[in-house]
């Protein structure tokens, strides 16, 4: 077991910190049907973490048992130390986590620039009256805020996209997007719900390098789901496997390769 | 070939966040307001700003106000004529209750009741989406028109049941009641279209105007990004409703100047300001205008040309104006469903690239 | 039994009647709706467009004859013919036919795959424009429609309730056979829907277009039909309200009379359209007998909505309603 606070130094020497998430005894049922079955796991400052498992899993349950768009009835979630009480998921947003879909969730009706610049919501204060008549408060937090969407924008080369509509966006890039929304509200901790699903070879290898880069410039704690183990394995730092709704391995990459259960879970061993 | 962003160089984000960022645009604009305020003025008669100019004035800010709550928001209301009504209630009874108090006031505060209202029938739809709310909303039409007919408190007990407007001037001259000048009317409703126009316009390009959009397009990933739908939902609702009270006030007090509130506010009213929005443009404030506009010229034409031209009766002419709106609504829903404005916009994008298109 | 109670029994029945013909208005809007995802506004108009037919077809009226006497300066009315009613009702099924055809073609296969509010907003203007044109094609005065349901006072409860309540009921035969119609109605359209190959296609393109496409079942065909039910049910409802108040512009406001039905019943639901007319009928009814006195009478224009409206704030996909599940 790791130290709670004490973190470790990853295969390619990356410091990982202290603990930012920490999910326990989590229980999530849908009616009778029981999505998550008591799991525990945590998520440390700077670490790229990935969740997977065959599909019907629980994995993109537990992602919105993260974001907060559901409530389990079991367990508790603890962010940056904090017990969570159970809170609406716009709230969830405000502490600092942000997220992308699996089935892009853009805003079809406004251009790029400002699909960026609702990641910025969260942080833009002015009251109407200022922003009614454009002066002051409203205008300045326009700038700053721009200055800030323009830097992920060029982090993520969609410069010459800024003032498209999103509609017209061919797949690829609307994933692009997204990330670019997801990190524009600097996020503690960025959630990543199959960032490479339906992309071919290139496109996987751009976001891998985006990711990557991601955490690596602004130290961004990121946890994902992936279907392609291969950049599962590559990208990710620890990984957490689920197999119907529980937890069935929990290490880094090479572990949980190794690990029995895991492997039989792949290849499809019959369940009794 | 003046139609370009072209070595129009933008050195700061201010620039760049300008609601006409070709110069071009730019001179239009000012050229407009000049006309509006310093020449119409003098060239209009009664029958101009009666027939014409004060229609399209008020009932562009009503539309600007829809324009907010469905086109940006995404909630269609079908209860704006309710809602006018409530405006053009409150008017009377300030009017009445402070007649000490400037009548520009009391529009402006009329506007904030309906605000107010607004937002109590903006409730469900935290719950409620889609046409269950369209249908919701019917509910604040007929309550609210039914209120204002059998609550004689509202209508201060007068005999027939109807509200007219008493003489208030602003600078000593007349601006509501029957001795109001046409031009006087013209420049109130102008001044109030104009402040509406650039406040809907700050609001809608701003961080409110993105929460807004936001919750139209998705409201669930909207709220996993942080926007309170609680509180954009409702802020729509209020501004909304600010915009249509407005509208109402002006068109009880300035224009109409006595109203009977089932006649003039009944859900046909509701009706004809959303199809404005649609013909002109969801989500879009000139749009709000070029609607607004259609949709007064429309009926004063067929007027002019099939009674006044034909010979033919107006019960014919009524019946035909009719089947021509319903008709052009389906026809911009189908092949443009973003309404005059979109039409304007791609009329723009290809004269900036005039003469050379590729 | 006391007298309040007496009279509040009538209004119960009275209510139920009434909440019948909501019903029957409201079954035309879930029809459409459970086929096409169409939510109908103009039911109301077609209602009134049907009555307006059947009329000007019984009467042998010349269509757009005052357009043609403006035009040409003629002065031609009617052929001078009166066709029996149930000629008049078939002929007219033919037009509401044509109608749904013409919709179909017209309209609604170019708003293929939009969202259910801009369908919402098509219809409203297809309501507007069948509004000016059946004033344009039949005249806009208000018409008498007989096509020999009996009318008046029943004088059979009348004599009943008197003997037993001291206090004769006053109810209309009229609502009686309506009653009765839509009652029949209702049952023929379930079992058409459940037990013919027509109805379980019907329902096959309600549940998912592209699955009714595959294995095989037209699309369109199942559209122009279920307009044309729906046309069906709008002429049965026009005809109803048509014979009790004259076939006037009001008429078309019935359709905002289904609404609050639709909410409170949940638009998916043939039970919930009945459940829904009838709690409406009776619930207005006892409301304005109630209180409206108290408030300034008048109530029946807005209860049904406040009810609606409260009620789907607790249960927004209404009584029988299908489940809104939200996902990401």
């Amino acid at each position: 077991m790791l130290d709670q606070e004490q973190g470790y130094v990853t295969a390619d020497g990356r410091q990982i910190g202290g603990t930012v998430m920490d999910m326990r005894n989590i229980t999530l049922r849908f009616g009778g049907v029981t999505a998550i079955k008591d799991i525990s796991f945590d998520i440390r400052e700077g670490e790229i973490r990935a969740i997977i498992g065959p599909n019907g899993a629980g994995k993109s349950s537990m992602l919105n048992v993260i974001s907060g768009f559901y409530v389990p009835q079991e367990g508790q979630v603890y962010f940056r130390g904090e017990k969570r009480a159970p809170m609406r998921p716009y709230e969830v947003a405000r502490q600092g986590i942000a997220r992308t879909f699996q089935n892009i969730a853009l805003f079809e009706g406004m251009s790029v620039l400002d699909n960026v610049m609702t990641g910025r919501l969260t942080q833009m204060k002015a009251g109407i009256l200022s922003q009614a008549l454009w002066r002051g408060k409203a205008e300045k937090e326009e700038v700053e805020n721009r200055e800030i969407c323009e830097k992920v924008i060029d982090f993520l080369e969609i410069q010459h996209i800024r003032k498209t509509p999103v509609a017209r966006l061919p797949y690829g890039l609307k994933k692009r997007v997204e990330l670019a929304r997801a990190l524009a509200s600097e996020p503690k901790l960025l959630l990543l719900d199959e960032p490479m699903a339906g992309m071919n070879v290139e496109e996987k290898e751009d976001m891998s390098r985006f990711i990557l880069d991601v955490n690596d410039e602004f130290g961004t704690t990121i946890a994902l789901i992936e279907h392609d183990m291969g950049v599962v394995m590559d990208l990710s730092d620890r990984v957490v496997v689920m197999d119907y709704g529980r937890k069935i391995g929990d290490g880094t990459p090479e572990e949980v390769r190794n690990n029995q259960e895991v492997i039989d879970a792949y290849l499809g061993v019959s369940h009794d | 070939m003046f139609y370009r962003e072209a070595g129009d160089f933008k050195t700061s984000y201010q620039d760049d966040n300008q609601t006409f960022p070709i110069k071009f645009d730019r001179y239009r604009y000012y050229f407009m307001l000049f006309v509006a305020f310093a020449i119409i003025p003098f060239m209009i008669n009664d029958y101009w700003v009666n027939a014409v100019f004060l229609p399209f004035l008020i009932y562009a800010i009503a539309a600007i106000g829809l324009n907010i709550l469905t086109g940006y928001c995404g909630q269609v209301s079908l209860g704006t004529g309710g809602f006018m009504a409530v405006g053009a209630y409150a008017v009377y009874k300030l009017m009445t209750m402070f007649p000490e108090v400037s009548v520009l006031i009391h529009i402006v505060l009329a506007g904030v009741i309906t605000a107010g209202v607004g937002v109590l029938f903006g409730l469900p739809s935290l719950r409620i989406k889609g046409f269950y709310l369209a249908v919701a909303t019917l509910a604040a039409q007929f309550f609210l028109v039914w209120l204002f007919n059998r609550v004689p408190w509202f209508y201060n007990y007068s005999a027939s049941g109807q509200i007219s407007a008493p003489e208030r001037t602003f600078l000593g001259e007349p601006i509501t009641g029957p001795a109001t000048e046409a031009w006087a009317a013209y420049l109130v409703c102008l001044v109030f279209v104009t402040l509406s126009a650039i406040v809907a316009r700050n609001l809608t390009r701003g961080s409110l105007g993105r929460k807004w959009m936001a919750i139209r397009d998705m409201d669930i990933a909207a709220e996993i990004i942080g926007v309170n739908p609680l509180g954009a939902k409702l802020s729509a609702f209020a501004i909304s409703s600010f915009f249509v009270g407005l509208s109402g006030a002006l068109f009880f007090a300035v224009y109409l100047g006595a109203v009977e509130v089932g006649e003039v506010f009944g859900i046909n009213k509701s009706f004809l300001v959303l199809f404005m929005i649609i013909i002109g443009g969801l989500g879009s404030i000139f749009g709000s205008f070029a609607g607004a506009a259609f949709l007064v010229l429309l009926p004063v034409f067929l007027k002019n040309v099939l009674v006044g031209g034909l010979g033919w009766p107006t019960d014919l002419a009524a019946h035909l104006e009719f089947m021509i709106v319903g008709g052009l609504i389906i026809v911009f829903l189908i092949a443009e469903p973003h309404g005059l404005a979109q039409l304007w916009r791609v009329t723009k994008e290809k004269l900036r690239l005039w003469p050379f298109p590729h | 039994m006391p007298e309040q109670l007496v009279f509040a029994m009538e209004v119960f029945l009275n209510g139920l009647m009434a909440g019948v013909l909501y019903a029957l208005v409201a079954l035309g809007f879930v029809l459409i709706y459970k086929a096409s995802g169409i939510f109908n506004y103009a039911q109301g108009v077609m209602a009134l467009f049907s009555a307006m037919t059947l009329v000007g077809i019984m009467e042998g009226q010349v269509p757009f004859s005052h357009l043609i006497n403006a035009m040409l300066g003629t002065h031609v009315h009617h052929f001078g013919w009166h066709l029996p009613a149930v000629l008049g009702i078939l002929l007219t099924m033919v037009v509401m036919v044509g109608l749904a055809w013409l919709v179909q073609v017209v309209i609604f296969r170019h708003l293929v795959n939009q969202e259910p509010i801009i369908l919402f907003m098509a219809t409203i203007g297809l309501a507007y424009f069948m509004e000016g044109f059946g004033d344009l094609m039949w005249g806009a005065e208000i018409k008498k429609l007989d096509v020999g349901l009996p009318q008046g006072i029943n004088l059979w409860i009348d004599e009943t309730t008197f003997n037993i309540f001291d206090y004769g009921f006053f109810i209309d035969n009229l609502d009686i056979v309506a009653t009765i119609i839509a009652a029949l109605l209702v049952g023929v359209l379930v079992a058409f829907s459940q037990y013919t190959k027509q109805g379980r296609a019907m329902r096959a393109v309600a549940d998912d277009h592209q699955a009714a496409l595959s294995v095989g079942v037209s699309l369109s065909f199942i559209w122009v039909m279920v307009w044309s039910v729906a046309g069906f049910v709008a002429l049965v409802a026009g005809i109803m309200w048509g014979t009790k108040s004259g076939v006037q512009f009001s008429l078309s406001l019935i359709a905002l009379k289904a609404l609050p039905v639709l909410m409170l019943g949940g638009f998916t639901s043939i039970p919930g359209a009945i459940v829904g007319g009838l709690i409406i009928g009776v619930g207005e009814k006892l409301f304005e007998f109630a209180i409206g006195p108290i408030i300034g009478g008048a109530t029946e224009n807005w209860f049904a909505y406040v009810l609606a409206l409260v009620f789907l704030v607790f249960r927004p996909q209404g009584l029988f309603g299908d489940k809104i599940i939200e996902r990401v």
